[in-house]
């Protein structure tokens, strides 16, 4: 075999290799989106109707507390930034730092100063690299968050939340910066903030209607929802980005096997050529050696 | 005032546990049992762990063991918010 064929050859079994790799992640994500999916859907009856109850008193109540009264002059800002933990997932990762640092940039421009928590070892990474600090990070259930992933995250933004600014830790106001899955084939990374709540605009004059009535006192109610309340869009968010972790590894590794595909039809075809430049060559060797040799007897006779 | 039911939700953080129509539901709060009749008053309660029985529209009872959370009644619509006991 000719040396040129014996690379092209070579080349295209490494591409099989590869190609049979992507081929099984793809299928793999395929199979977790919606398992993923199903995840998300179930979690939604939960922080839909945890919202609805937090903004309603929000709304009708004119209880101070912490959870929805806004500082007057926010100074720190916590963001919690979801990734994933392996890459190999297109510009999933990279899509939710960029997003992150476009929102720490207005936070900053506000004159806020902020404190970066992270999720998954891509952003991690992506920090340390850098050299910026992280306050906080989680790594290691990206792809398949639990409640209780989600319910430590949340237990040290809520202690972060509820100290005092000028405390170490202490911050304002929480953002969440997330991958919303929106379909198979579009997700988005979004910047929500979680705390404190906006209340909804109302015409009343707060402080006249009570229009809940709070088993126990509002104040009771309210701290033992505000935990509730972050872990259940915590949640929802990393169920989210996971979903979206897994569309986007899907795409990316569908377009590494078609290019793989694509990669072993041109090969073939060099070494098809190879291989037919060989044999014409070794004919014309052939030929040529038959005809010197009978051009060499015909002149001894 | 018969026609009027009540529309119950029992969800948990990682599912929706049960729905249904319901005539009452009872639950135990911070301050004591509760029952929750047809145009009950708009409520928000934080449970205490225990049982919270549902009396559903055609005359089944359906009993949720909860370790905490909180009961919201508004318009009618009552949402049982909390995690089962294991």
């Amino acid at each position: 075999m000719g040396a040129q064929l014996r690379i092209y050859r070579r080349r295209m079994r490494s591409v099989k290799a590869t190609k049979k790799i992507t081929r099984a992640m793809e299928l793999i994500s395929s199979s977790r989106i919606v398992k993923a999916q199903q995840r998300v859907r179930a979690t939604s009856p939960y922080t839909l109707e945890i919202t609805n109850v937090v903004n309603s008193i929000a709304a009708y109540s004119n209880t101070e507390h912490p959870l929805i009264s806004a500082v007057a002059n926010p100074r720190r800002a916590a963001v919690l930034i979801i990734t994933a933990d392996r890459g190999m997932a297109g510009a999933y990762s990279n899509a939710a730092i960029k997003e992150g640092d476009l929102l720490i940039s207005g936070l900053k421009a506000k004159g806020l100063a902020v404190d970066t928590y992270l999720v998954g070892r891509k952003a991690v990474n992506f920090y340390k690299f850098r050299d910026r600090a992280i306050s906080g990070s989680w790594t290691g259930f990206s792809d398949n968050p639990t409640l209780d992933n989600a319910r430590e995250v949340s237990a040290t933004l809520i202690t972060a939340f509820l100290s005092d600014t000028d405390s170490a830790g202490g911050v304002d106001e929480l953002y969440v910066v997330y991958t919303e899955f929106k379909s198979m084939i579009t997700q988005t990374p979004v910047s929500v903030a979680f705390l404190p709540l906006s209340a909804p605009q109302s015409d009343q004059p707060r402080g006249i209607m009570a229009m809940y009535d709070f088993e126990s006192s509002a104040e009771t109610v309210l701290n033992a929802l505000l935990p509730r309340y972050v872990e259940a869009r915590v949640f929802n968010a990393m169920l989210q980005s996971a979903a979206s972790e897994h569309a986007a590894r899907r795409r990316a590794m569908k377009s590494a096997t078609d290019n793989a595909d694509e990669l072993i039809k041109s090969l073939t075809r060099l070494a098809n050529a190879a291989r037919q430049a060989e044999i014409t060559q070794e004919l014309s060797e052939i030929v040529g050696g038959a005809e010197a040799l009978a051009s060499a007897s015909a002149g001894s006779e | 005032m018969s026609a009027a039911k009540l529309t119950v939700e029992v969800v948990s953080p990682e599912k929706l546990i049960w729905s249904g129509e319901a005539t009452m539901v009872s639950a135990k709060t911070l301050d004591g049992n509760i029952g929750i009749l047809v145009d009950h008053i708009s409520l928000l309660g934080v449970l205490e762990p225990g049982v919270v029985s549902i009396k559903g529209a055609d005359g089944s009872v359906e009993d949720f063991n909860m370790a905490d959370g909180f009961i919201s009644v508004n318009k009618n619509r009552v949402s049982i918010l909390g995690e089962q006991a294991k």
